[in-house]
């Protein structure tokens, strides 16, 4: 019977059926991060042990500073990460700590050493997990408990999800990137328009992504309301795995590309639901709002809630507008911003520096602007081909890798009531600090803003 | 594990889609060991921007069920903010669709999301500003949700969860009944990493 990748790598992974249709899914690897602490105290307050230490891999990047690293002056984030490192050491598990070139973002590392394969399953204490399944493999975000439950057991309860296939068809123009892809889509969908589903991202546009690009958009499928997304993998996913540190290699490498070639959706496979979009009249896009559906073509301008029928969403739309301090109508071109952040787990790659160090290179940022590579490896690759001095000449601020601003733990912060240009996943209210405003944009966007100091149409600096 | 088995009380309407888990419990707190008593910080920008905050008004004191809207407890995996709401009092959510992580961690925590129509939610909001401080009587065993107007509702619950609510069975203990499976697995499948 024809079999979506979604159906293969859970049929895979079934260990025993449960009550109510309810399967035992094993787990093949498992990333842990600063945050995962409250898990493993729940396990050791249980009296569990670590089933499979070598399934987890963690470093630190939620609590992690992202300068001053040698003497962090904070000490709840020293005992974050002195947490972590000791949790690491006790159960045995592998540990990228701060001094380790590979610390960095968990969702970037994880590919980056090739721990992220075609067709397993992966979960990690945080909900862009997502990321993952740029690689054809089946990751999701979870709960505390659920981390406790995956050291112990190296296994989950999981119900099958619904299955979504967008479809994306034809090319992104040149300035448009896979950020204004998955922004697109979102506004589309709605927030909630993928919950129950694992949306699968197929079509030309998606076959034409790098890794880099792909991982972006299926980073964001959590901001649709899916818990996971995938791509199926091709040349393209092989070609970045090759000579990773942790994937296969020789005689077994040549036997997992032979069973990564069978996992993609059979032709005939069939998905409940499926979305097509033209990817050819994508524009930049930005959000306005404090969510993630709340995007528009920089264009655009701010929709009026009075239109809105559903009145649960026009209460929503109303708060939005006030949290940002916007009107409707309002062009989103032109629109001063106080700050730049280029980072997080959606947009920290070697790819998306590129990017943005294209669009800076030879201008000047006028607002504060951060860099925060995703990884050590990252920041010396970019370090390697002189991204930083780009950033740097142009009065950008380089840092050292981790989530930093994206979420607001590790003390770099949007301050209340400033608006920021940020090339993370999340717009919500106090998401980059209390009383933050939040624009998310693709990382050639918030480039753009940096050297204008405005939300900016970046073709318009491309073209110049 | 706490059980959960039958709940009557009041019920707070909050008309707000897309309610984020970081506004259920800002990440700054995040920090904090479970034992802090996550209920102090729930909704706590949003509550020290609108003194007139829903659940803040003393019609609604001692509530321990909340009827939303749609995509209740999006955004971020941090089982913190249903220790926020639990820690809160709050035992049971209503909406018409949920996070689903947070709506895994739900039930991890002895507490109840239900799932109904939007519109039959939306006309719940509605009763429940009506009358404020009205009670609402759910029975999981039966799966019912009697309404303040005397309507009976049923919903959908997983029965795996549903069982292990009841009992107050600790998941991960059910797990490792599985163990012998897991290792054949593993024996079958595993590819060193």
């Amino acid at each position: 019977m024809a079999a979506t990748l979604y159906d293969k790598i859970w049929n895979a992974h079934a260990v025993a059926a449960g009550p109510g249709g309810r399967t035992l899914l094993y787990i093949d690897r498992h990333l842990a991060h600063d945050g995962s602490f409250h898990a493993f105290e729940a396990l050791r307050n249980a009296g569990r042990s670590v089933r499979r230490p070598e399934a987890t891999f963690a470093t630190p990047d939620h609590y992690i500073p992202t300068r001053d690293r040698q003497a962090i002056a904070d000490p709840q984030l020293r005992e974050k990460i002195e947490t972590l490192a000791a949790n690491a050491a006790r159960t045995g598990i592998t540990f990228f700590g701060p001094d380790d070139p590979r610390q960095g973002i968990v969702h970037v590392v994880g590919p980056e050493q090739g721990i992220t394969q075609p067709g397993i399953t992966l979960v990690c204490g945080d909900s862009h997990t997502s990321t993952h399944g740029a690689f054809g493999a089946l990751a999701f975000g979870i709960g505390a408990s659920e981390v406790a439950h995956v050291l112990a057991t190296q296994a989950l309860w999981q119900t099958r999800s619904r299955t979504l296939r967008v479809e994306a068809r034809g090319l992104l123009r040149p300035g448009v990137h896979s950020k204004d892809l998955v922004l697109a889509l979102i506004a589309r969908i709605g927030a909630f328009g993928g919950t129950g589903y694992t949306i699968e991202y197929a079509g030309s546009a998606i076959r034409a992504l790098s890794m880099e690009a792909r991982m972006t958009v299926c980073n964001m499928s959590i901001e649709a309301g899916a818990r996971s997304g995938l791509v199926a993998p091709d040349d393209t996913t092989f070609e970045y795995l090759a000579g990773r540190p942790y994937a296969p290699t020789g005689a077994d490498w040549d036997r997992a590309v032979a069973r990564w070639r069978r996992l993609p959706s059979d032709p005939d496979a069939v998905f409940e639901r499926e979305v097509a979009l033209d990817a050819a009249s994508i524009e930049p896009m930005a959000t306005w709002g404090s969510s993630p559906e709340h995007g528009v073509a920089i264009g655009g301008v701010v929709p009026d809630p009075a239109q809105q029928p559903d009145p649960t969403r026009r209460g929503s739309m109303e708060k939005a507008l006030r949290y940002m301090d916007l009107q409707p109508g309002q062009k989103l071109e032109g629109l001063p911003v106080d700050q730049v952040f280029i980072g997080s787990c959606t947009n920290s790659r070697l790819e998306d520096l590129r990017i943005a160090a294209s669009v800076v290179r030879g201008r000047r940022a006028v607002v504060p602007a951060l860099v925060v590579p995703g990884s050590g490896l990252v920041k010396r690759a970019a370090e390697a081909e002189g991204l930083d001095r780009v950033f740097r000449e142009a009065g950008f601020d380089w840092r050292e890798p981790g989530c930093s601003m994206c979420v607001g733990m590790n003390g770099d912060l949007v301050g209340a009531g400033r608006r920021c240009a940020s090339t993370s996943n999340r717009n919500f209210e106090g998401r980059q600090g209390k009383g933050a405003r939040t624009h998310l944009m693709s990382p050639a966007m918030a480039a753009a803003a940096a050297v204008t100091g405005r939300m900016t149409d970046v073709r318009k600096l491309l073209a110049g | 594990m706490q059980a959960f088995t039958t709940l009557h009380a009041a019920a707070v309407p909050l008309d707000l889609a897309n309610v984020d888990t970081d506004q259920i419990v800002p990440a700054r707190f995040l920090r904090h060991p479970r034992s802090a008593g996550y209920g102090n910080f729930l909704f706590r920008d949003l509550r020290e921007r609108d003194p007139e905050f829903i659940l803040d008004r003393p019609e609604y004191r001692g509530a321990q069920i909340l009827v939303t809207a749609e995509n209740f407890g999006c955004g971020s995996s941090r089982e913190a903010a249903v220790w926020a709401l639990t820690g809160a009092g709050f035992r049971a959510w209503i909406a018409p669709s949920f996070g689903d992580i947070f709506f895994e961690n739900s039930f991890k925590n002895a507490a109840l999301p239900i799932v109904l129509p939007a519109g039959r939610v939306a006309g719940l909001r509605s009763q429940l500003h009506a009358a404020p401080g009205t009670s609402l009587a759910i029975n999981l065993a039966r799966q019912t949700l009697r309404f303040p107007d005397g309507g009976i509702e049923g919903f959908d619950v997983d029965p795996f969860r549903k069982e292990c609510l009841l009992a107050g069975i600790d998941e991960i203990a059910l797990t490792l009944r599985h163990e012998q499976e897991i290792a054949a697995y593993e024996a079958r499948h595993l590819t060193p990493p």
